[in-house]
């Protein structure tokens, strides 16, 4: 008879561990400072803070003999937005503060740039960039080269010997984030962390707790069985996430104008599978590990940096070396990630929103499933 | 008095060297870290899958779409027959950037009428997006200038560009001591954070109490060890770095380290002072986190710090890991000028000498 009870799932029985489990989570003030404070300062952050949208660049020009057309070209600079310059006669005064990371890039006009500028194959105009920003160094690049031949056609109409136009231009069309700004992907890309740190990071703490202190044997030696164990320590934190999740949403959409163009509806239900393949992971991390540093530190190796790093959300997982690419297809970030910048601003979109959660599922499940074995062999 | 410090010192040291656990957190898992996540964080985009739609069949589309397939940037490309389909595709975000010719594209080229490529670019991810359309860019301003000089109008001219510190741009090399900061400090902040929080929930923190250490000698016997272990294990990550990733330094090795250990009591001050908040352990680490992804946020680790507000420019001021990066990308590939590393530094003492202080007072509060 009491073998038969333990089998199947009795509702009085989870419903008891779950009223334990909230009141132990309502006492510790530290899971407020996770669900609540660590959201909105994560919301803030990306939505004030953390940009990839350049303001602008800090230029010196080195002008070694002025003329109209070093005028003109240092003219063209100027009404760039993109640029402030400093105009100095000699490279010795601006090179120091290059070094010093003051400026960004040195253009020098040697003397001989009246001449050199429409001369065939000669180099006019000298660029130096700090390298130890690669990408600000290239895209400071572009923008020159692209100012150059601006100016060189300028010059040539001016003459009176072109065309009025260039002959070809490029037509910009961005879809979804038409003002390119980073925080419309990086509000939604933040709920992954908040959800990560919850479901992963502080289960595996409390839980690990448990067994550390030996409470989790005293709750298996009570007539609950193992499902109905996980479905009670596991509810509060899900709550919780889903919480999280509707603050948050809400927050982007009403304190970052972030678009949400798809529904509340399929955000929820994406966030609740993920939820559960982070809460399946932090489960898992704590039954292997029973000690909380332990289970501290392999939850933010395996979960919470992996989520940061490998799922899309800052670092583009296209420009990393191919076996850390092979890597993220087992971190689940990566999928609720895309899902997340999908549901905000392009909507909901079937045929990436199926294959996400389709793979958060199977993750879930093969973490549940490992977590059921190793629970059940170390006690039975 | 300084037998007394000493044992204590000891004691720490040998705490953290017996402790499996503890060795692995300080001594492999930041060189394995660094490996890994330099690779990560190279923000450089290439290998771009790209979408073409070319209904002009004349030779201006052809002479582009052959200097944008010969890019080393992109990948893959994939061509489709409507803009329908390719649009499919960026929704389904296999392709990132969608090139577009319209059928009339060459013929006004020819006729010398303003002719438009146009990009569809995804803005899921703007920053890549935007990169990418900065290599456009440079691909359609060195053909412009090549069909000005066909048509007699302007003669090709160079830009001759040099890139200082960094000769061949490798991402690699800026990434590294960026991420080299960090983890510095999350090793400076975990050991000293977690040592108060786990005697207290051990109940050994009581007994160093009543022993006849003072309160000061304590508190100096927790950060001379946290500072040592710290330092031990920078240096691993520097070997590291320069004998694994091959990043060169080429400024002053003492000047690093000189300002890498104020920088690290600077850090352990503040893991002090939350460890003296806290009762556990994961509280602690609860702290760690509220602390560290705030404060590596707006160190210009991952963006630059001129991108944000001016407000939070200023706040970043306050941020040790911010001054240290800055250090240590001076030390390591510019060699710079010792008045330039000791405009960080003299912050970084002010912030240090700010934190133990407050590290000191809380402690002496709340340890009864």
């Amino acid at each position: 008879m009491a073998s038969s009870a333990r089998r199947s799932l009795s509702a009085r029985r989870v419903a008891g561990l779950i009223r334990k489990e909230v009141r132990q989570v309502l006492r510790d003030p530290s899971n407020f400072v996770v669900a609540l404070i660590l959201p909105a300062l994560l919301l803030f952050l990306f939505g004030y803070g953390v940009s990839f949208d350049p303001r602008h660049y800090d230029l010196g020009l080195v002008v070694e003999q002025p003329t109209p057309e070093t005028g003109s070209f240092a003219a063209s600079l100027n009404n760039s937005p993109f640029f402030d310059v400093e105009i100095s006669r000699d490279r010795r005064v601006l090179e120091p503060k290059l070094v010093a990371g003051d400026l960004h890039a040195i253009i020098v006009l040697p003397a001989n740039f009246a001449e050199e500028a429409y001369r065939r194959h000669s180099a006019p105009l000298q660029l130096i960039v700090d390298g130890s920003d690669p990408n600000t160094a290239n895209l400071v690049e572009g923008y020159i080269e692209l100012l150059w031949v601006n100016w060189l056609e300028q010059e040539s109409i001016s003459r009176g010997s072109a065309i009025a136009s260039p002959p070809i231009s490029i037509e910009h069309r961005v879809w979804f984030n038409a003002e390119l700004a980073s925080r419309n992907y990086l509000v939604p890309g933040s709920i992954a962390i908040i959800l990560t740190l919850i479901g992963s990071l502080l289960t595996a703490l409390v839980i690990a707790r448990e067994w550390e202190r030996g409470t989790m044997e005293a709750l298996l030696a009570t007539p609950i069985n193992v499902a109905e164990l996980l479905i009670g320590k596991l509810t509060p934190y899900f709550i919780l996430g889903m919480g999280s999740t509707g603050l948050s949403a809400l927050l982007a959409v009403i304190v970052f104008d972030v678009p949400l163009r798809g529904s509340f509806l399929v955000l929820f239900a994406v966030s609740a599978i993920y939820m559960l393949t982070s809460l399946g992971q932090g489960l898992l991390i704590s039954t292997l590990t029973r000690n909380q540093l332990v289970a501290a530190q392999i939850a933010i190796l395996s979960s919470f940096l992996p989520a940061f790093y490998f799922s899309n959300f800052v670092f583009e997982l296209e420009s990393m070396p191919t076996v850390l690419q092979w890597v993220s297809y087992a971190v689940p970030a990566r999928y609720y990630v895309a899902s997340l910048q999908t549901i905000f601003l392009a909507g909901d979109i079937p045929s990436v929103l199926i294959f996400n959660a389709a793979a958060l599922s199977v993750i879930a499940a093969a973490f549940f499933i490992i977590t059921l074995f190793r629970t059940r062999t170390r006690l039975d | 008095m300084l037998t007394r410090l000493f044992a204590l010192i000891k004691k720490e040291l040998l705490a953290t060297a017996r402790d499996r656990q503890t060795r692995f957190i300080v001594l492999i898992a930041p060189p394995f870290l660094l490996l890994i996540y330099v690779f990560a964080i190279t923000q450089d985009v290439s290998n771009v899958a790209i979408g073409v739609v070319n209904q002009d069949q004349g030779r201006f589309s052809r002479d582009i779409l052959e200097r944008v397939v010969g890019s080393t940037r992109f990948r893959t490309v994939t061509y489709y027959e409507t803009v329908e389909s390719l649009g499919e595709a960026i929704d389904a975000q296999d392709v990132l950037v969608g090139v577009y010719f319209q059928a009339d594209f060459s013929r006004r080229a020819l006729r010398r009428q303003p002719a438009n490529v146009q990009l569809l670019l995804d803005g899921r991810r703007s920053n890549a997006a935007q990169i990418v359309s900065g290599y456009f860019y440079r691909i359609m301003a060195s053909y412009n200038l090549a069909l000005l000089d066909e048509y007699g109008i302007v003669a090709p001219t160079t830009i001759v560009s040099r890139t200082w510190f960094n000769a061949n741009a490798t991402p690699l090399w800026s990434a590294t001591p960026a991420l080299f900061a960090v983890l510095a400090s999350i090793v400076g902040f975990m050991v000293s954070a977690l040592s108060i929080a786990r005697e207290r929930e051990l109940g050994t923190f009581e007994q160093l109490l009543v022993s006849p250490l003072t309160p000061l000698e304590i508190l100096v016997g927790k950060t001379v060890p946290s500072l040592m272990i710290a330092v031990g294990s920078s240096v691993v990550m520097l070997i590291f770095s320069v004998f694994v990733l091959g990043v060169p330094i080429r400024g002053d090795l003492l000047a690093l380290f000189g300002s890498m250990i104020v920088f690290l009591l600077s850090i352990i001050g503040i893991g002090l002072f939350i460890s003296s908040l806290v009762r556990t352990q994961q509280q602690a680490v609860i702290g760690l986190f509220i602390y560290m992804i705030p404060a590596v946020l707006l160190s210009g680790y991952a963006t630059p710090v001129a991108n944000m507000p001016v407000g939070l420019q200023w706040l970043t001021q306050t941020n040790p890991i911010t001054h240290f990066i800055v250090i240590c990308k001076a030390i390591f590939l510019k060699d710079a000028v010792s008045s330039d590393i000791w405009a960080h530094t003299w912050p970084l003492i002010l912030i240090a000498i700010v934190t133990l202080s407050c590290g000191t007072w809380l402690f002496n509060r709340r340890r009864g």
